[in-house]
């Protein structure tokens, strides 16, 4: 098949992008990349410099990958990152936009690579359970139900792909910052640290320029890992209930 | 022999240009993000004002249905309307009372919308070539416009009935039956009230069920439902209300 | 050159703890004006960062990807092993030493794979304290499986993504320590170099990927955590970015290079659909608990699979291996699918699959069951190829999936440079020639979470360090052989892509260096690889310039290693006259086909020296002694 293909162009951070028109041919079991690498090879032939793109894993799992295509997060395929969709959901003749994800929070780097470190500096604020190495107990002391895990697995699955920011109208990182207070959450071993865990995320994303939710669902219906807007209720729960039960923490002597 | 750590790493000047990158980059602004900004005030966050935007929106619905079921006494003449008017004011307290908490959701309400408006545009500040919904509603989209059209609406219904500027010398205060036929045999004004009306439906068929959301009660059981619940009480809203002026240009209300 | 494996005394179970006694300990307090790098964010990579920061160290993280958690490690499936033993069906610290010992063929070193099975258990204690949400029993206890033909339930697993939680868990710790400041990290860096001076690790030459600046780091010591060397064959399941850079460059610095021809193949992939195909998709090993594995029983029949009548069916490996059937180790596995697609019975248009059918399992277990155990699975293989596995057998075909070679590494994981450390894949200390399923995110996670935080305190603590200074002659040496290969690369603008070339390179490999390999074969690969690169420094075209993101700069370096290690594997293979594990030359094989290992005389890991370019790498032997596991024959029949 035949591909009319407008792609955004940008040499790099500082200078303007601007769409670029190509003509590319695809077979139908070809994966979008693919189809990609296929033009690329042909444009590095030419002399040309190829259209560059953040992928590695082509597994639907790294999260390097993701672009807009023709205005939707990673395109047309429910549930699906760009390196796991094939060409044989387009036809013949399909006239496709490709963009970058476009955010504040995700300046452009070069072509359709966006500069995704914010997601590293939210987890960084408070992502994570302090357990340093060695500290454990045997990992069958704390029963865990098995509900509470599997709702837990369900938003730990988020790639961090940047999806959910670039389809939101608001730009907003919820859909990612709730899906790690979630996952935490919604373990026992998360809960010494949840109340501050949810007011540190949510202070880092304000601070990284992503804008607010306002609950529309862009970001769940294309989530490649199928994260629910159910999370991000949860995340405003542990926020709003840890705001409102804050206290300053008292230095004690010794400590820190 | 120790090494200092800060004197045996260099970035070879020749080559590394100070780019945006590095500065972007969690190199240098990891430890920025731990350290200015581990703590944020309920109302500087996002979610904090989403908050207060759920309350307010809240308590704004709830009068939004006690005034509809005023109204509609309509139907059952101009004495039981005109003394259930008078019954609210002639309760001062109760009256400013409710003025004062819904002239201050209002405020609140707006103030907390304008400013995560605001913020929301700065998140992204350069639009897309194109862009396609998959999968939210219209109504969740244009809460900016639909709200903005509300205020307006307030603002004009308050001196339509309430104060009766809008309505000019045939207005008469404490007849609220009289004042409701003589506003809306005027055909533009009737006209602007359903298209107001239909706003506000749009604005609480998103609005009534996200309040829940941002209060951080959701449910893979309830709150569909309560999305449709939302759909309801808006349809409901608009029926309701709108069938005053309809009733009069009909005729049916005299 | 002696290897020295520093293996400590005692009888095994006490070598650890005899070893982390003898070790000398760093101060607390001199733990911070230690500087140590760590290449790689993987389990390892990860692992090792996060806890050296927790310890105080100074650490510089470096990834080439945009964030630590995009590491490989991300991808792996179907579960990590422990010998916790806690579904009582006999499993122990020694059983799962012993099953490891002998699904590598015996070509482990005990010492370290009884390490391992030790620390194993530690491992799932830290990773649930970390919020790891592995698989849970109604009653709130962790779930196991069975895994890659172990006999007992030691596998613990979060569903079809164990990897990228226990990836995230590290990653998390990780980027705790970036708040806290005790690590820095530097993603979208490649290291190019290894600075070595005074015969000892002391830093790495980077190229940052986006503004195309390069950057020296020196520190105290040097840990490679950098994965393996798979996509050297272009097609594997590795991530497109997977390379071989760091570990070949540390080779060309004097560190040695052990068993590059051991290598595996997973038997259960998807099949290449075509000449653009960029990368194979791996379906996990898990998949054989329930599937049958089968190819019609006459050659060339291409009607449907559902038209094939159960007794024209030839299920191969039940047949072969009663006793084990269809969840025979890897290598077995894989073979036996050569085997049959050699005969002409392989399935699908390009002759190169065979049959994975749940059939069965759907009609024993019902369709419910199938989808809790494999729903993701499915889901993949249906994106992937638009096909239903509940309705028709998905098709499998084998391909590159992990590398048991790597850089030599002593029992502290040091290499033949002092103070250069190599964790994970990257090293070749634990699976011998053939790695168990589910022992790979054992292995890297024990290697970064309970090892180098020793061992790396032991040498810090011994090792006189000087200071050094950044205008050090071998910092600018290092520095200028990094900057002329980037110009160099640039300069040839010739005709072909570096994809060709690579592309050609993996279908060399694949054809005589793969699941099988003989004398002729490998002669003849050496021959044709050199000359590829010789045509690869004449006629590759790379556009762009170094100074900004260029991706085709960035695979170009990688594919002038991939040509150089091309070279050692096949050399590799060729020496080792014996089949064993992932190695299965055809000149040495029983009668029934089987690996035919010879211990007499290959009973050791082949470490190569690097000599010089265009010259003969020399080789060094470390005999390998069983004094716990005895050699024996592999049987799975």
């Amino acid at each position: 098949m035949k591909l009319k293909l407008h792609v955004w162009r940008q040499k790099n951070a500082a200078s303007a992008g601007r769409m670029v028109r190509y003509e590319a041919e695809a077979d139908e079991h070809m994966s979008f990349l693919e189809m990609l690498d296929v033009l690329n090879e042909s444009l590095i032939t030419k002399g040309e410099d190829p259209v560059a793109f953040d992928h590695d894993c082509r597994e639907g799992i790294c999260g390097a990958c993701g672009f807009m295509i023709n205005g939707v997060a990673h395109g047309p395929m429910p549930g699906t990152t760009v390196c796991q969709l094939h060409m044989r959901h387009f036809k013949d003749g399909d006239e496709l936009y490709l963009e970058p994800w476009r955010a504040a929070a995700f300046p452009v780097i070069k072509d359709l690579i966006v500069d995704r470190g914010a997601f590293d500096r939210i987890i960084a604020a408070g992502g994570y359970v302090s357990a340093s190495t060695g500290s454990a107990q045997d990992a069958n002391a704390i029963l865990v139900p098995k509900k509470d895990a599997d709702r837990a697995m369900d938003s730990a699955q988020c790639i961090g792909c940047g999806a959910c920011v670039a389809a939101c109208p608001n730009a907003s990182a919820a859909l990612f910052l709730s899906a790690k207070v979630s996952h935490l959450g919604l373990l026992p071993q998360g809960q010494p640290e949840r109340n501050e865990r949810a007011i540190k995320m949510v202070a880092a994303a304000n601070h990284e320029l992503f804008g607010g939710c306002t609950n529309i669902g862009e970001c769940e219906a294309v989530c490649p890992k199928n994260i629910r807007l159910e999370f991000i209720a949860r995340r405003n729960w542990d926020f709003l209930k840890a705001s409102c039960t804050f206290r300053e923490e008292k230095a004690a002597a010794g400590a820190g | 022999m120790k090494l200092d750590p800060s004197s045996n790493s260099r970035e070879n000047g020749k080559f590394e240009s100070p780019g945006v990158y590095c500065n972007l980059m969690s190199t240098a602004s990891s430890a920025l993000a731990g350290k200015t900004s581990s703590r944020i005030g309920f109302w500087e966050s996002t979610v904090g004002k989403k908050a207060v935007m759920a309350v307010t929106g809240a308590i704004l619905f709830l009068f939004v249905v006690a005034h509809m079921i005023g109204n509609l006494q309509v139907y059952l003449g101009q004495e039981k309307l005109d003394n259930y008017a008078h019954l609210l004011k002639s309760i001062k307290s109760l009256l400013w009372g409710e003025r004062v908490t819904l002239l201050l959701s209002v405020i609140l309400h707006i103030t907390a919308a304008t400013q995560l408006g605001l913020r929301n545009r700065r998140a992204r500040p350069r639009a897309y070539v194109k862009w396609a919904s998959a999968g939210s509603t219209y109504a969740s989209r244009t809460m900016y416009w639909s709200g903005p059209i509300l205020l307006a609406f307030i603002i004009y219904h308050i001196l339509h009935f309430t104060t009766g500027q809008a309505l000019g010398p045939q207005f008469r205060e404490g007849e609220v039956y009289h004042n409701m036929i003589v506003g809306f045999s005027f055909v533009p004004a009737s006209i602007a009230y359903i298209i107001a009306m239909l706003m506000l439906g749009m604005h609480l068929c998103h609005g009534v069920w996200s309040m829940f959301q941002s209060m951080g009660v959701s449910h893979p059981r309830y709150t569909p439902l309560l999305r449709k619940f939302a759909v309801a009480a808006a349809a409901a809203l608009v029926i309701g209300n709108i069938s005053i002026p309809v009733s009069v240009m009909l005729g049916i209300l005299k | 050159m002696k290897l020295d494996s520093r293996i400590p005394s005692g009888p095994i179970e006490q070598k650890w703890d005899n070893c982390k006694f003898e070790m000398k300990l760093v101060n607390p307090a001199n733990k911070r004006k230690f500087t140590v790098i760590v290449v790689g964010t993987g389990l390892a990579g990860g692992s090792a960062a996060a806890t050296m920061g927790e310890l105080g160290y100074n650490v510089k993280c470096f990834c080439f990807q945009d964030s630590p958690r995009r590491a490989h490690s991300i991808a792996a499936q179907g579960g990590i092993n422990a010998a916790k033993n806690y579904q009582n069906d006999g499993d122990s610290i020694y059983r799962l030493f012993y099953d490891t010992v002998k699904g590598g063929d015996f070509r482990a070193r005990e010492a370290n794979v009884y390490r391992l099975a030790q620390i194993s258990v530690n491992i799932i204690d830290q990773c649930v304290a970390q919020g790891v949400p592995f698989a849970r029993e109604y009653g709130g206890l962790l779930a196991n499986r069975s895994f890659g033909g172990a006999q007992v339930s030691r596998t613990f697993y979060a569903r079809g993504q164990t990897g990228q939680q226990l990836l995230l868990g590290c990653y998390q710790a990780l980027e705790r320590q970036v708040n806290a400041g005790r690590v820095t990290m530097f993603p979208r860096h490649e290291m190019l170099e290894l600075i070595v001076i005074d015969g000892k690790a002391r830093g790495i030459v980077t190229r940052n990927l986006v503004t195309g600046g390069i950057a020296t780091h020196l520190a105290d010591a040097v840990v490679l955590a950098t994965g393996g060397y798979g996509n050297v064959f272009y097609l594997s399941t590795n991530a497109k970015g997977s390379n071989a850079t760091a570990l070949w460059r540390a080779y060309r610095k004097g560190a040695l290079m052990a068993n590059p021809c051991f290598t595996q193949i997973h038997p259960t992939c998807i099949p290449v659909s075509g000449d653009y195909q960029s990368k194979l998709t791996l379906m996990s090993e898990s998949l054989r608990n329930d599937g049958r594995i089968w190819v019609p029983k006459k050659g060339r029949d291409s009607r449907p699979p559902g038209q094939i009548s159960e007794d024209e069916r030839d299920y191969y490996l039940e047949r072969r291996y009663p006793s084990f059937g269809n969840l025979v180790p890897r290598d077995v596995a894989s073979r036996a699918a050569k085997a049959v697609c050699d005969e002409g019975r392989g399935v699908g248009k390009t002759g190169l699959g065979v049959y994975l059918d749940f059939g069965d399992a759907v009609r024993r277990l019902g369709r419910k069951v199938v989808e809790e155990r494999y729903g993701n699975l499915f889901e993949m293989y249906e994106r992937i190829t638009g096909d239903d596995p509940y309705s028709v057998p998905m098709r499998i075909f084998p391909a590159i999936h992990y590398t048991m070679g790597g850089l030599w590494v002593d029992y502290r994981l040091m290499s033949t440079i002092p103070g250069l450390f190599v964790l994970g894949e990257a090293n070749f200390s634990d699976h011998g020639a053939n790695r168990l399923g589910a022992s790979a995110l054992m292995q890297g996670l024990a290697d970064g979470y309970f090892i180098i935080p020793y061992t790396i305190g032991d040498y810090l603590a011994t090792a006189k360090l000087d200071r050094i200074d950044s205008n050090h002659q071998e910092v600018r040496r290092a520095e200028n052989a990094v900057g002329e290969q980037i110009k160099r690369l640039l300069s040839i603008k010739g005709k072909r892509t570096v994809d060709s070339f690579h592309r050609e390179l993996g279908r060399l490999l694949w054809e005589d260096c793969g699941m099988a390999r003989n004398a002729k074969g490998l002669r003849h690969a050496m021959g044709k690889i050199a000359e590829l690169q010789q045509e690869y420094w004449r006629d590759v075209n790379v556009v762009g310039d170094g100074a900004e993101l260029n991706q085709s700069l960035e695979k170009a370096g990688r594919v002038a290693d991939f040509l150089e290690l091309a070279q050692l594997m096949c050399l590799d293979a060729f020496e080792r006259n014996e089949s064993c594990g992932g190695h299965f030359r055809e000149e040495y094989q029983t009668p029934e086909g089987e690996a035919l290992r010879n211990d007499d005389e290959y009973c050791y890991a082949a470490a190569w020296e690097y000599t010089g370019p265009g010259q003969a790498p020399a080789l060094h032997k470390e005999p390998l002694s069983f004094e716990h596991v005895h050699l024996a024959q592999r049987s799975y029949k």
